[in-house]
């Protein structure tokens, strides 16, 4: 499936649009830092929340939990700094 | 500046909140030179070189609202890698406990002399961490992070200064690497001869004016803590509460900083040691009364020296403004070099870097309009 990219990643990606596999956001993540190590902590910290002011889009819904579960059409989508500035 | 000659280019690492810089010193009085900024936009807390092999270097970053990494770099500077793994609390183990989470690396420390590849770390929530690669991998150093008394010694990650709680000031102790020093603000100065196994707090003759019992056995504010590498059984720190100093075998810390002026007081942010002698130490004292404005007291910055072990202290400021001059140094943003004379560095937070080639005799503007400057380190680096 595929995953946007937010620019503060793009260091780790070089592309806006990753495609990644997985039945969970947990794994979709674990494959995205498969691909691009030490991604994954920057957007997810130690105790698998993910951070403060991190948004991930699945379509047109907030994921809340790394236990999201995703279907292989789903479009996901990393959005960084949305807390009012 | 007068009485600087035959000096090694010094390259200085400045930190700042939106990236690091390298500033290059051309000898011997020639001009400063900025490099790009490396990372910009993402906050640094420190960039260190690693006098072991002169090539190495670390930065702590914090990089707008991702997580907090480390980046390593082994040609002077010129390329950064992000550490494979960077500090990182474990997981929690427990439905019902809670987890910590890392909020930033502040504090960077190479290791021993006799551990090439060593490397210490200090961070908030404050917590100690080590890594055996040359900064690739990290590990939290359990017998300080996982000790009983963590969270009454250091708040653990439910307090402390605005800025979060910290760890910093690791100071090893160039006879033995498992003789180590480091000082949490809140929380005070804890001591290992152990490499870290087992650790107590030494801040003895401490007094916290906000504390309950003001000479308590720990919770006091070391802003920073300096052992002196040629002797180390000799301590200084800037604490909350004023400037003191330690002989080890006393045990007891002594307020040196009653000798300051009674206009300017003790009270600041970073202490620097003279590499080569015991008794010069210098510290740049703010404006602590009533508010707490942190700024230089009166507007007119200046930095305090001592060549008595703190029994005297003499006023240095050629070349500063003589007025409305509202500093603010933050804790590691005044350092020196080795050179002879010694060459001393301040950054301030509202993005100017200061030097002085001459012990601190007089003092020259060496960059202006950078960001906030968190800190300044001053390494001899290959042209």
């Amino acid at each position: 499936m595929k995953i946007i990219i937010p620019s503060q990643l793009l260091s780790y990606t070089r592309r806006v649009e990753v495609q990644v596999e997985g039945g969970t956001l947990a794994e979709v993540l674990a494959s995205l830092d498969r691909q691009f190590p030490g991604l994954r902590f920057r957007i997810i910290d130690e105790q698998n929340e993910i951070r403060p002011h991190i948004r991930i889009f699945v379509n047109q819904e907030t994921a809340r939990s790394l236990e999201f579960t995703l279907r292989p059409e789903d479009e996901i989508r990393i959005i960084g700094a949305i807390s009012g500035g | 500046m007068p009485g600087s000659t035959d000096l090694s280019p010094v390259t200085l690492l400045v930190a700042t909140r939106k990236g690091g810089f390298l500033l290059r010193g051309s000898q011997p009085d020639g001009p400063w030179s900025l490099s790009d900024p490396i990372f910009l936009g993402a906050t640094i807390n420190h960039i260190v070189s690693d006098p072991r092999d002169s090539k190495t270097m670390l930065m702590a970053a914090l990089t707008g609202h991702l997580g907090p990494t480390i980046f390593r770099s082994t040609d002077y500077g010129q390329t950064w890698k992000e550490a494979s793994r960077p500090p990182a609390f474990p997981p929690a183990s427990g439905e019902d406990e809670k987890g910590i989470v890392l909020r930033f690396t502040f504090w960077l420390t190479p290791g021993h002399a006799s551990e090439p590849g060593v490397w210490y770390a200090g961070s908030c929530p404050p917590a100690l961490w080590r890594s055996e690669d040359g900064g690739d991998t990290w590990e939290g150093v359990a017998g300080f992070n996982q000790n009983p008394m963590w969270r009454e010694w250091t708040m653990g990650d439910e307090g402390g200064t605005p800025g979060g709680p910290t760890l910093h000031s690791i100071q090893i102790d160039p006879r033995s690497a498992n003789h180590i020093y480091l000082a949490t603000s809140p929380g005070g100065v804890f001591e290992t001869t152990d490499r870290g196994a087992t650790w107590q707090p030494l801040n003895k003759g401490i007094l916290s004016f906000f504390l309950p019992v003001p000479e308590a056995d720990y919770g006091h504010c070391t802003h920073a803590l300096r052992l002196h590498p040629q002797n180390p059984d000799l301590l200084y720190q800037q604490n909350h509460c004023g400037i003191y100093r330690m002989v080890r075998q006393e045990g007891r810390w002594e307020r040196v900083g009653k000798a300051m002026p009674e206009d300017i007081g003790d009270i600041g942010f970073p202490m620097v040691v003279h590499p080569r002698n015991p008794q010069t130490a210098y510290v740049f004292p703010m404006d602590a009364t009533d508010v707490w404005s942190r700024t230089s007291p009166g507007g007119r910055p200046a930095v305090f020296r001592t060549d008595d072990g703190g029994q005297t202290w003499a006023r240095q400021d050629a070349g500063f403004p003589r007025e409305h001059g509202y500093f603010t140094v933050k804790r590691q943003a005044m350092n020196s070099d080795r050179q002879d004379p010694l060459g001393i560095y301040l950054g301030t937070t509202d993005g100017q870097v200061w030097g002085s080639r001459d012990e601190g005799r007089t003092w020259a503007k060496l960059a202006d309009y950078l960001p906030e400057v968190l800190a300044v380190e001053a390494a001899v680096l290959p042209q």
